[in-house]
């Protein structure tokens, strides 16, 4: 029997923005267990509820995570909106849906580059960003934030979009989904690409489901699991199919992202096709006093949002289950049996979001 | 104008059956969602599901001078995360865990658990 080491790998680790620790149990450079622990950026924003009200907490649940930022807010306002049964008016679904997916598709930008560094493939790291970049200034037009929007709010969205501008955004989209083609071809066919991803980091359909796995990671075992299929925001009515990758390892997880990026340019192009003449947002009246689970798909995967209310404005629980947290479990399964040095990259297709698991 | 309110179901059952019915969920193929903990008069847990989008809650409700239940690694190991998580942060013991960090899984640098001890 090879003899027995221990490696401590993180919080602080190059290729982790943010901290999580795990102890890799190591025979030779051979990985048999990885036993993660949490908690370095425990920022305790569940127990705000007992300082901000309801309505503030919108801005909270907005900087849970600060690149999914737009979507932690609309988890949340839909959340209070099951709860209280807020009707919203169709026009500010399809701005949701827009706004959602542009998150998406900078957050998956971001991965792939910081994916990129992992494996060491620096200019295609830059060229992720430099494309991103471009998204990001759209966002910026049309809500004043670069990550964190502020749009999000409970009844509606806090700003409109108007003809000229959705036009005009769709022409620039067009124009980055042109230079997105550019960089997932090389990570579809690249053979450095290929030799440090294919069969690296197996988790088998099985696997994923009895984990519980979500987002890119479960979809890239072959599982088509998308919260979006629930129909919230706009997305019932628009033509779309969960991406679904069979390879089980790190490259399919990295191809789901891939292709996820253009479905999102096509469900925007969609929604801005069909998007409704009205108004944004309604006004909320009343304190929440039941309870509600909502559950919204991320780019990382499903999150949950758990609110309960007592009828004041001050709610009595406020609980968030963030995709990474679900993902820790099928991550120390993917590691088993690696080698160390694939560690980073395996830890890397999982999307880590630590701020998120934290809260 | 439209609300988006998903159907979900929500059974509330004794701590003594909680590991009969997760074992029976695994058996008809539900998903493992979230497990929470609503720390007031009472300690209410709520164990969420999901089968082909269809949302199932089964809530167990503990005294404040009960805090243990039995651990639910054995129909779902994935369980592991969320019910350290009750140990660290709520103080619950949580008795058979797979893999039982002891207090270690969320390394925090201020003392836990949050919730006052009864």
């Amino acid at each position: 029997m090879a003899t027995r080491t221990i490696i401590p790998f993180g919080p602080q680790h190059p290729v982790l923005p943010e901290p999580i620790h795990l102890d890799l149990v190591l025979e030779d450079e051979r990985v048999v267990e990885a036993i993660p622990s949490i908690g370095f950026i425990h920022r305790g924003l569940e127990k705000l509820v007992e300082k901000k009200d309801f309505l503030e907490m919108t801005y909270v649940a907005e900087r849970i995570c600060g690149i999914c930022s737009f979507i932690h807010g609309q988890a949340y306002s839909q959340a209070i909106e099951g709860m209280m049964k807020i009707d919203v008016p169709e026009r500010a679904l399809y701005l949701r849906t827009i706004w959602g997916e542009m998150s998406r598709i900078h957050s998956h930008l971001l991965w792939l580059g910081l994916f990129a560094d992992g494996f060491g493939f620096e200019s295609l790291f830059m060229h992720s960003w430099r494309v991103r970049e471009k998204l990001l200034d759209i966002i910026e037009e049309t809500t004043g934030g670069r990550v964190i929007f502020g749009t999000a709010k409970i009844g509606g969205v806090r700003r409109d979009m108007d003809t000229f501008a959705l036009n005009r955004i769709q022409g620039e989209l067009k124009t980055i989904e042109k230079q997105c083609r550019e960089i997932t071809d090389v990570f579809k066919k690249d053979g450095s690409v290929q030799r440090r991803t294919k069969g690296v980091g197996n988790l088998s359909n099985k696997d994923a489901i009895a984990l519980g796995a979500v987002g890119p990671t479960v979809r890239g075992s072959g599982v088509a699991i998308d919260m979006r299929k629930l129909g919230y925001a706009a997305y019932a009515k628009i033509n779309w199919e969960p991406v679904v990758e069979t390879g089980c390892d790190c490259y399919a997880r990295c191809m789901v992202r891939c292709r996820e990026l253009y479905q999102s340019f096509d469900m925007i192009y969609q929604a801005i096709a069909k998007i409704p003449e009205g108004p944004v947002d309604v006004k909320v009246t009343g304190n929440p006093s039941s309870e509600y689970f909502a559950r919204v798909e991320q780019p990382r995967g499903e999150v949950i949002y758990y609110v309960k209310g007592n009828g004041s404005k001050n709610l009595e629980r406020f609980r968030v289950r963030t995709p990474t947290f679900a993902n820790i479990p099928p991550l120390v399964k993917m590691l088993g049996g690696c080698e160390l040095a694939d560690v980073p990259v395996i830890v890397l297709t999982i999307d880590p979001c630590i701020s998120c698991t934290e809260r | 104008m439209m609300v988006h309110v998903e159907e979900q179901s929500l059974v509330t059952v004794d701590k003594s059956q909680l590991v009969e019915k997760a074992t029976q969920m695994s058996k008809e193929g539900w998903r493992l969602v979230q497990i929470s903990c609503t720390a007031k008069e009472t300690y209410e847990l709520t164990y969420t599901f999901d089968n082909n989008y269809k949302c199932s809650h089964i809530r167990v409700v503990l005294p404040k001078g009960d805090l243990s239940l039995p651990s639910i690694t054995g129909a779902y190991f994935a369980a592991f995360t969320y019910e350290n998580e009750l140990q660290d942060l709520f103080g619950i013991t949580v008795q058979g865990l797979a893999l039982d960090f002891k207090g270690k899984f969320y390394k925090l640098s201020v003392k836990t658990p949050f919730a006052p001890k009864p």
